[in-house]
């Protein structure tokens, strides 16, 4: 099976050759070409480059056009902060005063540099996949893209004290994401994972998050013409489990802090359930750490196929080693292969 | 009021549903028959703990945490003005964010120990120079230190190797929740899984030191 066809299979709730594996290295691909982080992901040459060599390398089944999630708050004007050895991240809030959401206007991805950069990824990933491997996007939800746009604290004060504000924001949030998302499915990407830590309860109360992140994702989503991933960065799912099904998502992210054998049973049949490695405990692994972590989640979660293997924050840490991702992957064709008879036998 | 008496339960429903009024009126209530700071230590200080319980348990949101810590911080504001009444000021403590902009780990452990009584120093973000120079120059006890981004975090390391001896570092956030070996390794003497933390963390250095 080519990569594609495994995760169509697998998405579509059956068992593909093997348990598909979303290696969610971003900053890894800088390491492929040797070359310091911002130089790496300031060249949309270089992004394409560094996914290319880490399938070859990792064998992972996607490629991820994915640059740095502060991408979209650098759309919107933002300074990005550029780290050595971990994600450029947001400066400081580009909404200083909350009365500025009034005149807030959506940058427009068509013509905006640093998406631009990510379109060319993209394009430049489909183009060198010719339909054999999945190209993966992101959004941020506009839900959370507040969290850099405010600041944490400031939105969560928006949210429970200044509701016709926030939902101005939102408004404009989300134009601009289904505008985002649209024009990376335009570029060639094949799924759009749509990035909401803040809906998780983790983060936002369920009750709050059902007059708010659920009716926000629904609108949203339902305007994104390609497949969705709800992903709630390590966050737990459970207790909103239902509504994020009802969203009409492909796929949902599982938290290592929840059971995923529970998260997948609910799941069966309805949503493909992603995750759910740690990748900050990833860093201090050995081979055989990795070899257990893979065995045990695809023990919880894979039968049935409705299985992605990925990590569960959606970007592996730069500090994690070659010889981690080397054993993940080795672990994923040892024990990953269809039928899983081996969790039976295992089980009984 | 013995402390079995205090309206605990009702106080932490108040605080879940961010319904100040409430919430005052009961801390009104007890502090018209207690001394304020027992009401605060009694009463607050313990709910704010049952809700980061809650939060680590996966029961309570952040944003709930963050609100009702809000909530306190004002209330404890009312009944223990400075002016009036004193605070908690030994050990001295100091609070910062390294490196990055994500500063409601910080703002959190703020509100719990203000709410608590007790005297913190907000440092705010920092670079890790910036903030040896002040707990030196403040004669600080204790830092406590929140990060969001793995990178921040290993740079705490730079922060306790530069700190005197008898300085006590406490370090909070993701990258110290999910890698639960990551403070040893950073050199920081104790990790806050959530912000109520903090008032264990200060009770368990102040045990050590007795």
């Amino acid at each position: 099976m080519t990569s594609a066809e495994r995760v169509t299979a697998a998405i579509s709730h059956q068992e593909p050759d093997r348990v598909p594996l979303f290696m969610t290295t971003t900053m890894h691909g800088a390491r492929e070409l040797d070359l310091p982080l911002k130089d790496y992901f300031t060249s949309s040459k270089n992004v394409i480059e560094g996914q290319v060599r880490l399938k070859e390398h990792y064998g992972g089944d996607f490629y991820y056009a994915v640059l740095y999630a502060a991408i979209e708050a650098e759309a919107f004007g933002q300074d990005v902060r550029w780290c050595d050895n971990g994600p450029a991240t947001a400066g400081a809030p580009g909404i200083r005063n909350i009365e500025e959401i009034r005149s807030l206007e959506a940058p427009d991805p068509r013509t905006t540099p640093c998406l631009q950069r990510v379109l060319e990824v993209i394009a430049g990933l489909a183009e060198r996949a010719a339909g054999e491997t999945p190209v993966v996007g992101l959004v941020v939800s506009p839900f959370s893209l507040p969290i850099m746009q405010l600041g944490f604290e400031r939105y969560l004060r928006l949210t429970y004290e200044h509701r016709d504000l926030f939902w101005q924001l939102m408004a404009i949030n989300e134009a601009f994401c289904v505008a985002w998302a649209e024009a990376q499915i335009a570029a060639g990407a094949s799924a759009i994972a749509y990035y909401d830590p803040a809906s998780s309860p983790t983060v936002t109360a369920p009750a709050v998050f059902r007059e708010t992140g659920l009716l926000i994702a629904k609108r949203t989503l339902s305007r994104i013409p390609a497949a969705t991933a709800i992903h709630l960065a390590s966050g737990r799912c459970l207790p909103i489990l239902d509504e994020l099904i009802s969203t009409g998502t492909n796929m949902v992210s599982a938290s290592a802090e929840e059971d995923l054998a529970e998260t997948k049973a609910r799941c069966a049949g309805r949503v493909t359930v992603v995750g759910d490695l740690n990748g900050l405990a990833m860093r201090r692994w050995t081979a055989e750490d990795a070899e257990a972590a893979v065995k045990s989640a695809i023990a919880a979660a894979g039968r049935g196929g409705g299985f992605i293997l990925a990590d569960n924050h959606g970007e592996i840490p730069w500090q994690v080693p070659d010889s981690v991702l080397e054993a993940v992957r080795d672990a994923v064709d040892r024990w990953g292969r269809y039928p899983l008879s081996w969790v039976d036998d295992e089980g009984d | 009021m013995g402390i079995a008496a205090l309206p605990l339960a009702d106080f932490e429903a108040a605080l879940l549903g961010t319904d100040r009024v409430a919430a005052g009126r009961i801390l009104e209530a007890v502090c018209a028959l207690e001394q304020p700071l027992v009401a605060v230590e009694g009463l607050v200080a313990p709910v704010l703990e049952r809700i980061g319980a809650g939060w680590e348990r996966g029961e309570v949101a952040l944003a709930q945490v963050y609100m009702s810590g809000l909530i306190c911080e004002e209330l404890v504001e009312e009944v223990l003005p400075a002016s009036k009444h004193r605070r908690i000021n030994s050990p001295r403590v100091a609070l910062a964010v390294l490196d990055d902009y994500h500063m409601l780990g910080k703002r959190l452990v703020h509100s719990v120990l203000r709410a608590a009584g007790y005297e913190v120093l907000d440092c705010g973000r920092v670079e890790p120079e910036e903030l040896i120079e002040r707990v030196i120059a403040e004669q600080v006890d204790v830092v406590m230190l929140s990060v969001l981004m793995l990178p921040a975090a290993l740079r705490v390391r730079e922060v306790v190797l530069a700190l005197p001896q008898h300085v006590r570092v406490a370090v909070g956030g993701a990258p110290f929740r999910l890698d639960p070996e990551l403070y040893r390794e950073v050199g920081a003497d104790a990790m806050g899984r959530t912000a109520s933390d903090a008032l264990s963390i200060l009770r368990s250095f102040a045990e050590l030191a007795a």
